[in-house]
This record gives structure tokens, sequence and C-alpha cells, in this order.
């Protein structure tokens, strides 16, 4: 009962002092507000690299060429990949769903005057299920254009758009170093993601990419596509398995799982997340010490207040009460309004940029406690000191 | 009428400054029957002010015993004390000492406050206390647009909202004009025939005059006591 006069007491005296209170919480605002936009902004950044990296397919393991030898010194670059792998990678688990490989290597490739770099990749007809990307014109190479490793390609909306901005490309033909492709499909904008534009490329028959380009049986990565979610680890320690058996030696190959490298991608985007919020939350402290200047001003401001409301029966407790009530007051005050406007600086940030911004609730939580924090922390001098003060002295301070 | 509402025996208040010990309270003893209105006076650095302090559990003698209503307050805690000068005691000071920001009304309210008295009963208690020294229609007038003697009124009906036992009067004409104080003193007189314990100090002899005992106090001991003829100015100044 008491509590809540003394909480109605102490939010009169802030109404009572309105452009004060405002300047004061205005510290507050501000960093509570950083706070959140910050967070948001990582927490957007995070999400898309998440979204980017499940663009990629579900369910990925991926084998890539080791590195080679780190010890001894030897030649070379190491150990490669070839088609032989497939069927070690095929025999090593019930639960693989599919298998694509991929020979992947930039060229530059030219229409008409126009000539530009891409990544030329050479693929299997699995290959674009599995990466997720979808046909928007033409269509995908089939059996007999592999088996005949026929000059054909199917090229990015990327590419697409920089080389064919008036004509339709499906029936062109495009060059890849001299030699002439005929493009039959074009592939649907699939977006940006974490690891380069994946919309600029052109994709040929596996065969006509190691057999006619390169000359060899190398592959650039296996791409694993595993039955289920749960059962990517088996598919990936089971390779990994075979694998090692095949080569003798773990650094001869390199296994990557899918969740993985969304781990190492999150655990960065995190730690850039929580380095933004933390300096956002300095203005927070900025704001909290604004606060406690205030609050020692209106403190010996009010000494006679402190005085006479002591001689009428205001015990330490209560008088310490109102004035932490009314450091939290502003503080919260203030945390709440700049939830509010940091919410709103997120979405006009995200609609005017192409940014992605995530509100977490917990972002929310989190600032709206450490303005609760703040306040209790920098208005509890002030009010320890209001507390403290003799009653007399109090009364005869002018 | 005869049990001691105030009773002191050898208060002591000591000061040191510097080597110098300085005697604000030397061995006073003093009793206040219930009923009685007292005037302490005295010259500057007298150690009227500290007494009265004391009275009002606002000032920690260095020894001596001080009972108040019977009980005895040199062992209460701060927290206990804080009750009794909300329960037992009203204050006026000479500056008023009302709230700025609050109304009239709300000032009159605010021991209630502390007592712990819901807000519904709070206003109609205070309204009671406002019109009974004639403030009904100022009730939400802000301090600066009372008058000195208005205001002074206002901190009256605070003192009294509580219903205390002993009003404690620090110079309450000392920053108003004769006809003000006079009116104050007339508010005085009517709540000492009401049963209510009143000490005041003042420093001067014709508002010492409306009490009935006078109290004087030299280097911090009580030099003259005696009992007056009062001075009675008037009936119904109360409503």
């Amino acid at each position: 009962m008491k509590a809540i006069e003394i909480l109605i007491m102490a939010l009169r005296n802030l109404s009572g002092n309105k452009i004060r209170s405002l300047l004061t919480m205005l510290g507050v605002i501000i960093g509570v507000a950083a706070v959140i936009v910050m967070v948001a902004l990582g927490e957007g950044a995070q999400r898309k690299v998440t979204e980017n990296i499940t663009a990629m397919g579900s369910n990925l393991v991926m084998v890539f060429p080791g590195r080679g030898s780190s010890r001894g010194g030897s030649f070379g670059g190491g150990v490669q990949l070839t088609n032989s792998i497939l069927s070690v990678i095929e025999d090593a688990s019930f639960h693989i769903k599919t298998i694509a490989p991929e020979v992947r290597r930039n060229f530059v490739v030219s229409y008409g005057d126009s000539s530009m770099q891409t990544s030329v990749i050479g693929c299997t007809l699995d290959y674009i299920t599995l990466r997720n990307y979808q046909i928007a014109d033409g269509r995908f190479f089939d059996e007999t254009e592999i088996n005949a490793r026929s000059r054909v390609a199917v090229i990015g909306s990327y590419l697409a758009d920089e080389l064919f901005s008036n004509t339709d490309p499906v029936g062109e033909f495009i060059k890849i170093g001299v030699f002439r492709y005929e493009i039959i499909g074009v592939l649907k904008e699939k977006g940006q993601s974490g690891f380069g534009n994946s919309d600029d490329l052109l994709l040929i028959p596996l065969t006509t990419m190691q057999q006619r380009i390169m000359g060899n049986q190398r592959l650039s990565t296996v791409y694993i596509q595993a039955d289920s979610a749960e059962n990517v680890n088996k598919v990936y320690n089971q390779v990994y398995e075979a694998l090692l058996e095949e080569f003798q030696d773990e650094e001869k190959f390199n296994i990557r799982n899918q969740a993985e490298i969304l781990e190492t991608v999150q655990e960065t985007s995190k730690t850039f997340t929580l380095l933004l919020g933390g300096i956002a939350a300095v203005s927070l402290l900025v704001g909290g010490i604004g606060i406690m200047n205030i609050m020692l001003v209106s403190v010996t401001e009010r000494i006679k207040e402190i005085g006479l409301r002591k001689a009428i029966g205001a015990t330490k407790l209560e008088i310490l009460s109102m004035f932490l009530i009314e450091a939290v007051g502003l503080s919260v005050t203030g945390g709440l309004i700049g939830i509010g406007l940091g919410w709103g600086v997120s979405s006009v940030v995200s609609r005017v940029t192409d940014w992605t911004t995530v509100i977490s609730p917990e972002s929310i939580l989190i600032s709206f406690g450490f303005s609760i924090m703040v306040g209790l922390f920098f208005g509890g001098y002030p009010a320890y000191k209001a507390a403290g003060l003799h009653p007399i002295e109090a009364l005869r301070h002018e | 009428m005869t049990k001691a509402m105030i009773k002191t025996e050898a208060l002591y208040k000591i000061y040191h400054m510097g080597d110098a010990e300085v005697r604000a309270l030397d061995g006073v003893s003093l009793t206040v029957t219930e009923g009685e209105m007292v005037a302490i006076m005295g010259p500057s650095g007298s150690g009227k002010s500290t007494f009265m302090n004391t009275l009002g559990c606002l000032d920690q003698p260095t020894s001596g015993s001080y009972q108040l209503d019977g009980e005895e307050t040199s062992k209460l805690s701060e927290k206990e004390k804080a009750r009794l000068r909300n329960q037992k005691i009203g204050f006026v000071f000479q500056s008023f000492n009302l709230l700025p920001n609050l109304t009239a009304i709300q000032n009159v309210e605010l021991p209630l406050i502390y007592a712990g008295v819901p807000a519904s009963k709070r206003q109609k208690i205070a309204l009671e206390a406002m019109e009974r020294l004639g403030l009904g229609n100022r009730i939400h007038h802000k301090p600066r647009e009372l008058s000195g003697g208005q205001q002074q009124r206002v901190a009256i009906a605070r003192a009294l909202v509580n219903r205390p036992r002993l009003l404690l009067a620090d110079e309450p004409t000392g920053n108003l004009d004769t006809k003000s104080s006079r009116e104050i003193m007339a508010v005085f007189q009517e709540l000492h025939r009401n049963g209510i314990t009143i000490v005041l100090v003042t420093h001067e002899e014709d508002i010492a005059a409306y009490t009935e005992r006078i109290v004087r106090f030299t280097d911090g001991k009580i030099v003259d006591d005696r009992r007056i003829e009062q001075k009675v100015i008037g009936e119904g100044v109360l409503v």
C-alpha cells in the first residue's frame, strides 16, 4: 500500500520537472536504442548468412581435396580428388540420397563484344536440385548431352543480365575460351550468398568440363546429400571413415558438414553482434552517469524537502525508496522509449537499405533489464545520500 | 490533567568545535503536563532550538532522559522515532516548509501517506483539517499562491492531520505580520482549549503572552520558568 504511495510520489516529482526528466532520460534513450539497433543489425546479418548457407542445399556434406601433407615438404598441391572417389563415397553409407560432383574454375566468357570472368562449373544432372537451383527459362542438360560431352551451357541469372541485356540468352552461343557453347537454359535468381555471388556462374556437363576443357578426372568438390537431417552426421562419419581408409591420411582430403560451417559462421557473427552491442552499451553507461548527476543535483536542491519529510515521519527507507524509484523511473521510461526508438530505427534501416534486421525478444528484455539496473546502480548513491541526511541540518539548509 | 506529556531530566547536548566545548544543552530538566501551552524564550544560541529539536525527536541528546507521553525516547531506533514524529508530534516551522510543487491539500496529506492511510480516507481527513482552519476554498492552490498567514495555516493543518498529542512550533509567527501572527496564535489557543499540548519557541514577548507559561533559556540552561496570565484572543477561530 505504502509502496504504491511512494511510487506515485516519485512519479509526481518526475513529472513536475518534465524538461529535466526528458533530458536526463535522453542518455538512456539513446543508449538503449543504440543497443537495440546494433543487436538487430548483428542478428540480421547472422540470420541472412544462415539463410544463405541453408540455400546452398539441405543436409549437405562436402568433400574437398586435401591440402596435401603439411609435413615432409612434399612438392605439388597434394592429393587430388578424382572420379574414382565417387564410388567409394557411394558405398560408404546407406543414408546418401544424392551425390553431385563439381569441377569449378574461373574463365573469361564472352558474348558478342562483351566478356566477363565467371565460375564455370562442370556438373551432373542432380547438381541443380541438390544445390537448390531452379530453371527460369529453357531447360537443363540431359543424359544424352552428358554422354556426348556436348558444348551446352546453363547460365546464372547474373550472367544473363550482364551479357544479355536485351536478348533472350536461350539459343544464343557463349564463348568459353575459344569454343562456342549453346545456351540451353537460364537459372532462377538465388540472391547473394555468404560465399560470393551464387548467380554468377555457368553450368556445363561434367564430362565436357573434364574431358574437353580440363583434360583430367579431377573434381573440385563432391556434394553429398543425406536422406534426412538426422542422418547428416552419420553420413559425415561414414564417408570420413571410407575416405580415411582410401587415402590412409586425413590430410589428403577435406570433409565438411554443412552444420559445422553454419556453426562457424554463426559464431563469427555472434562475436560481431556482441562487439556492436558492447560499443552501444557504453552509451547506455554514459546515460546512467547522466542520471546519477541529475539525481545528485536533485537531492541537493531538495534537501529542505527531505528534512521536512523526515520531520513528519518519513523513515530512512521511505526516503531511499522515493529517490531510487525516481532514478529507476527515469531509466525505465528512457529504456522503454529507447526500445521503441530502436525498433523504429531498425525497421527504417531494413526498409531503406537491404540489410536484414532482427529485433529479438532477448535484446528487448536484456536492454529493459539493463535500464532498470542502470537506474538502481546510478540512483543508488544519491538516494543513499538523501536518506542519510540529518533532519535538522536538512531543514536548516537554505 | 496531571499526566506529564514531556519530561526531560538532565539533558545535555555537547558539541566540540576544535578544542572548544559548546554546551547547547547544559542539564535541562523540564516537565510539561498534558494540555499545557508553553512558550520557550531566550536569546539566539541559548539552546532553545536544540531543545525543541530534541523534544521533536529530530536530534539526539548527548546524555539525559526524555520521556514523551510516558515513553523513554533515548533508546528508540531511527525508525521508531520516525513513527513517533508521525503519530504523536505535529511540527510547525517559521518558514512553513510546504513543498512548492504540491497543492495545499497534497501538502496536508503528506503525514497521512507516511502513516499508511489509504488514499480514499486521506483526502477526506485532509479536507476536514483544512476546513477547520478556514482553508476550504484554498485546497487546490499551490503554496506560492497563498499569503503567509494562509501558508502557515496549511502547515498547521498538516501538523494536525494525524491528530498528534503534542504540537511543536519553532518561531511560528517569525515570518508573519502582526495581524497574521494574532490569527495563528488564536488558532493555537483554540487547539489548546481542545486539549493539545503546545510548545512554541519565540523571541517576541507579546507572542509569548498568549501562552500560559514561559520558560527562558540562557547558555543551555533554564533560567526562568513561570506561569503567566494568558492573554486570550477570542474563541471561534476554528470552524
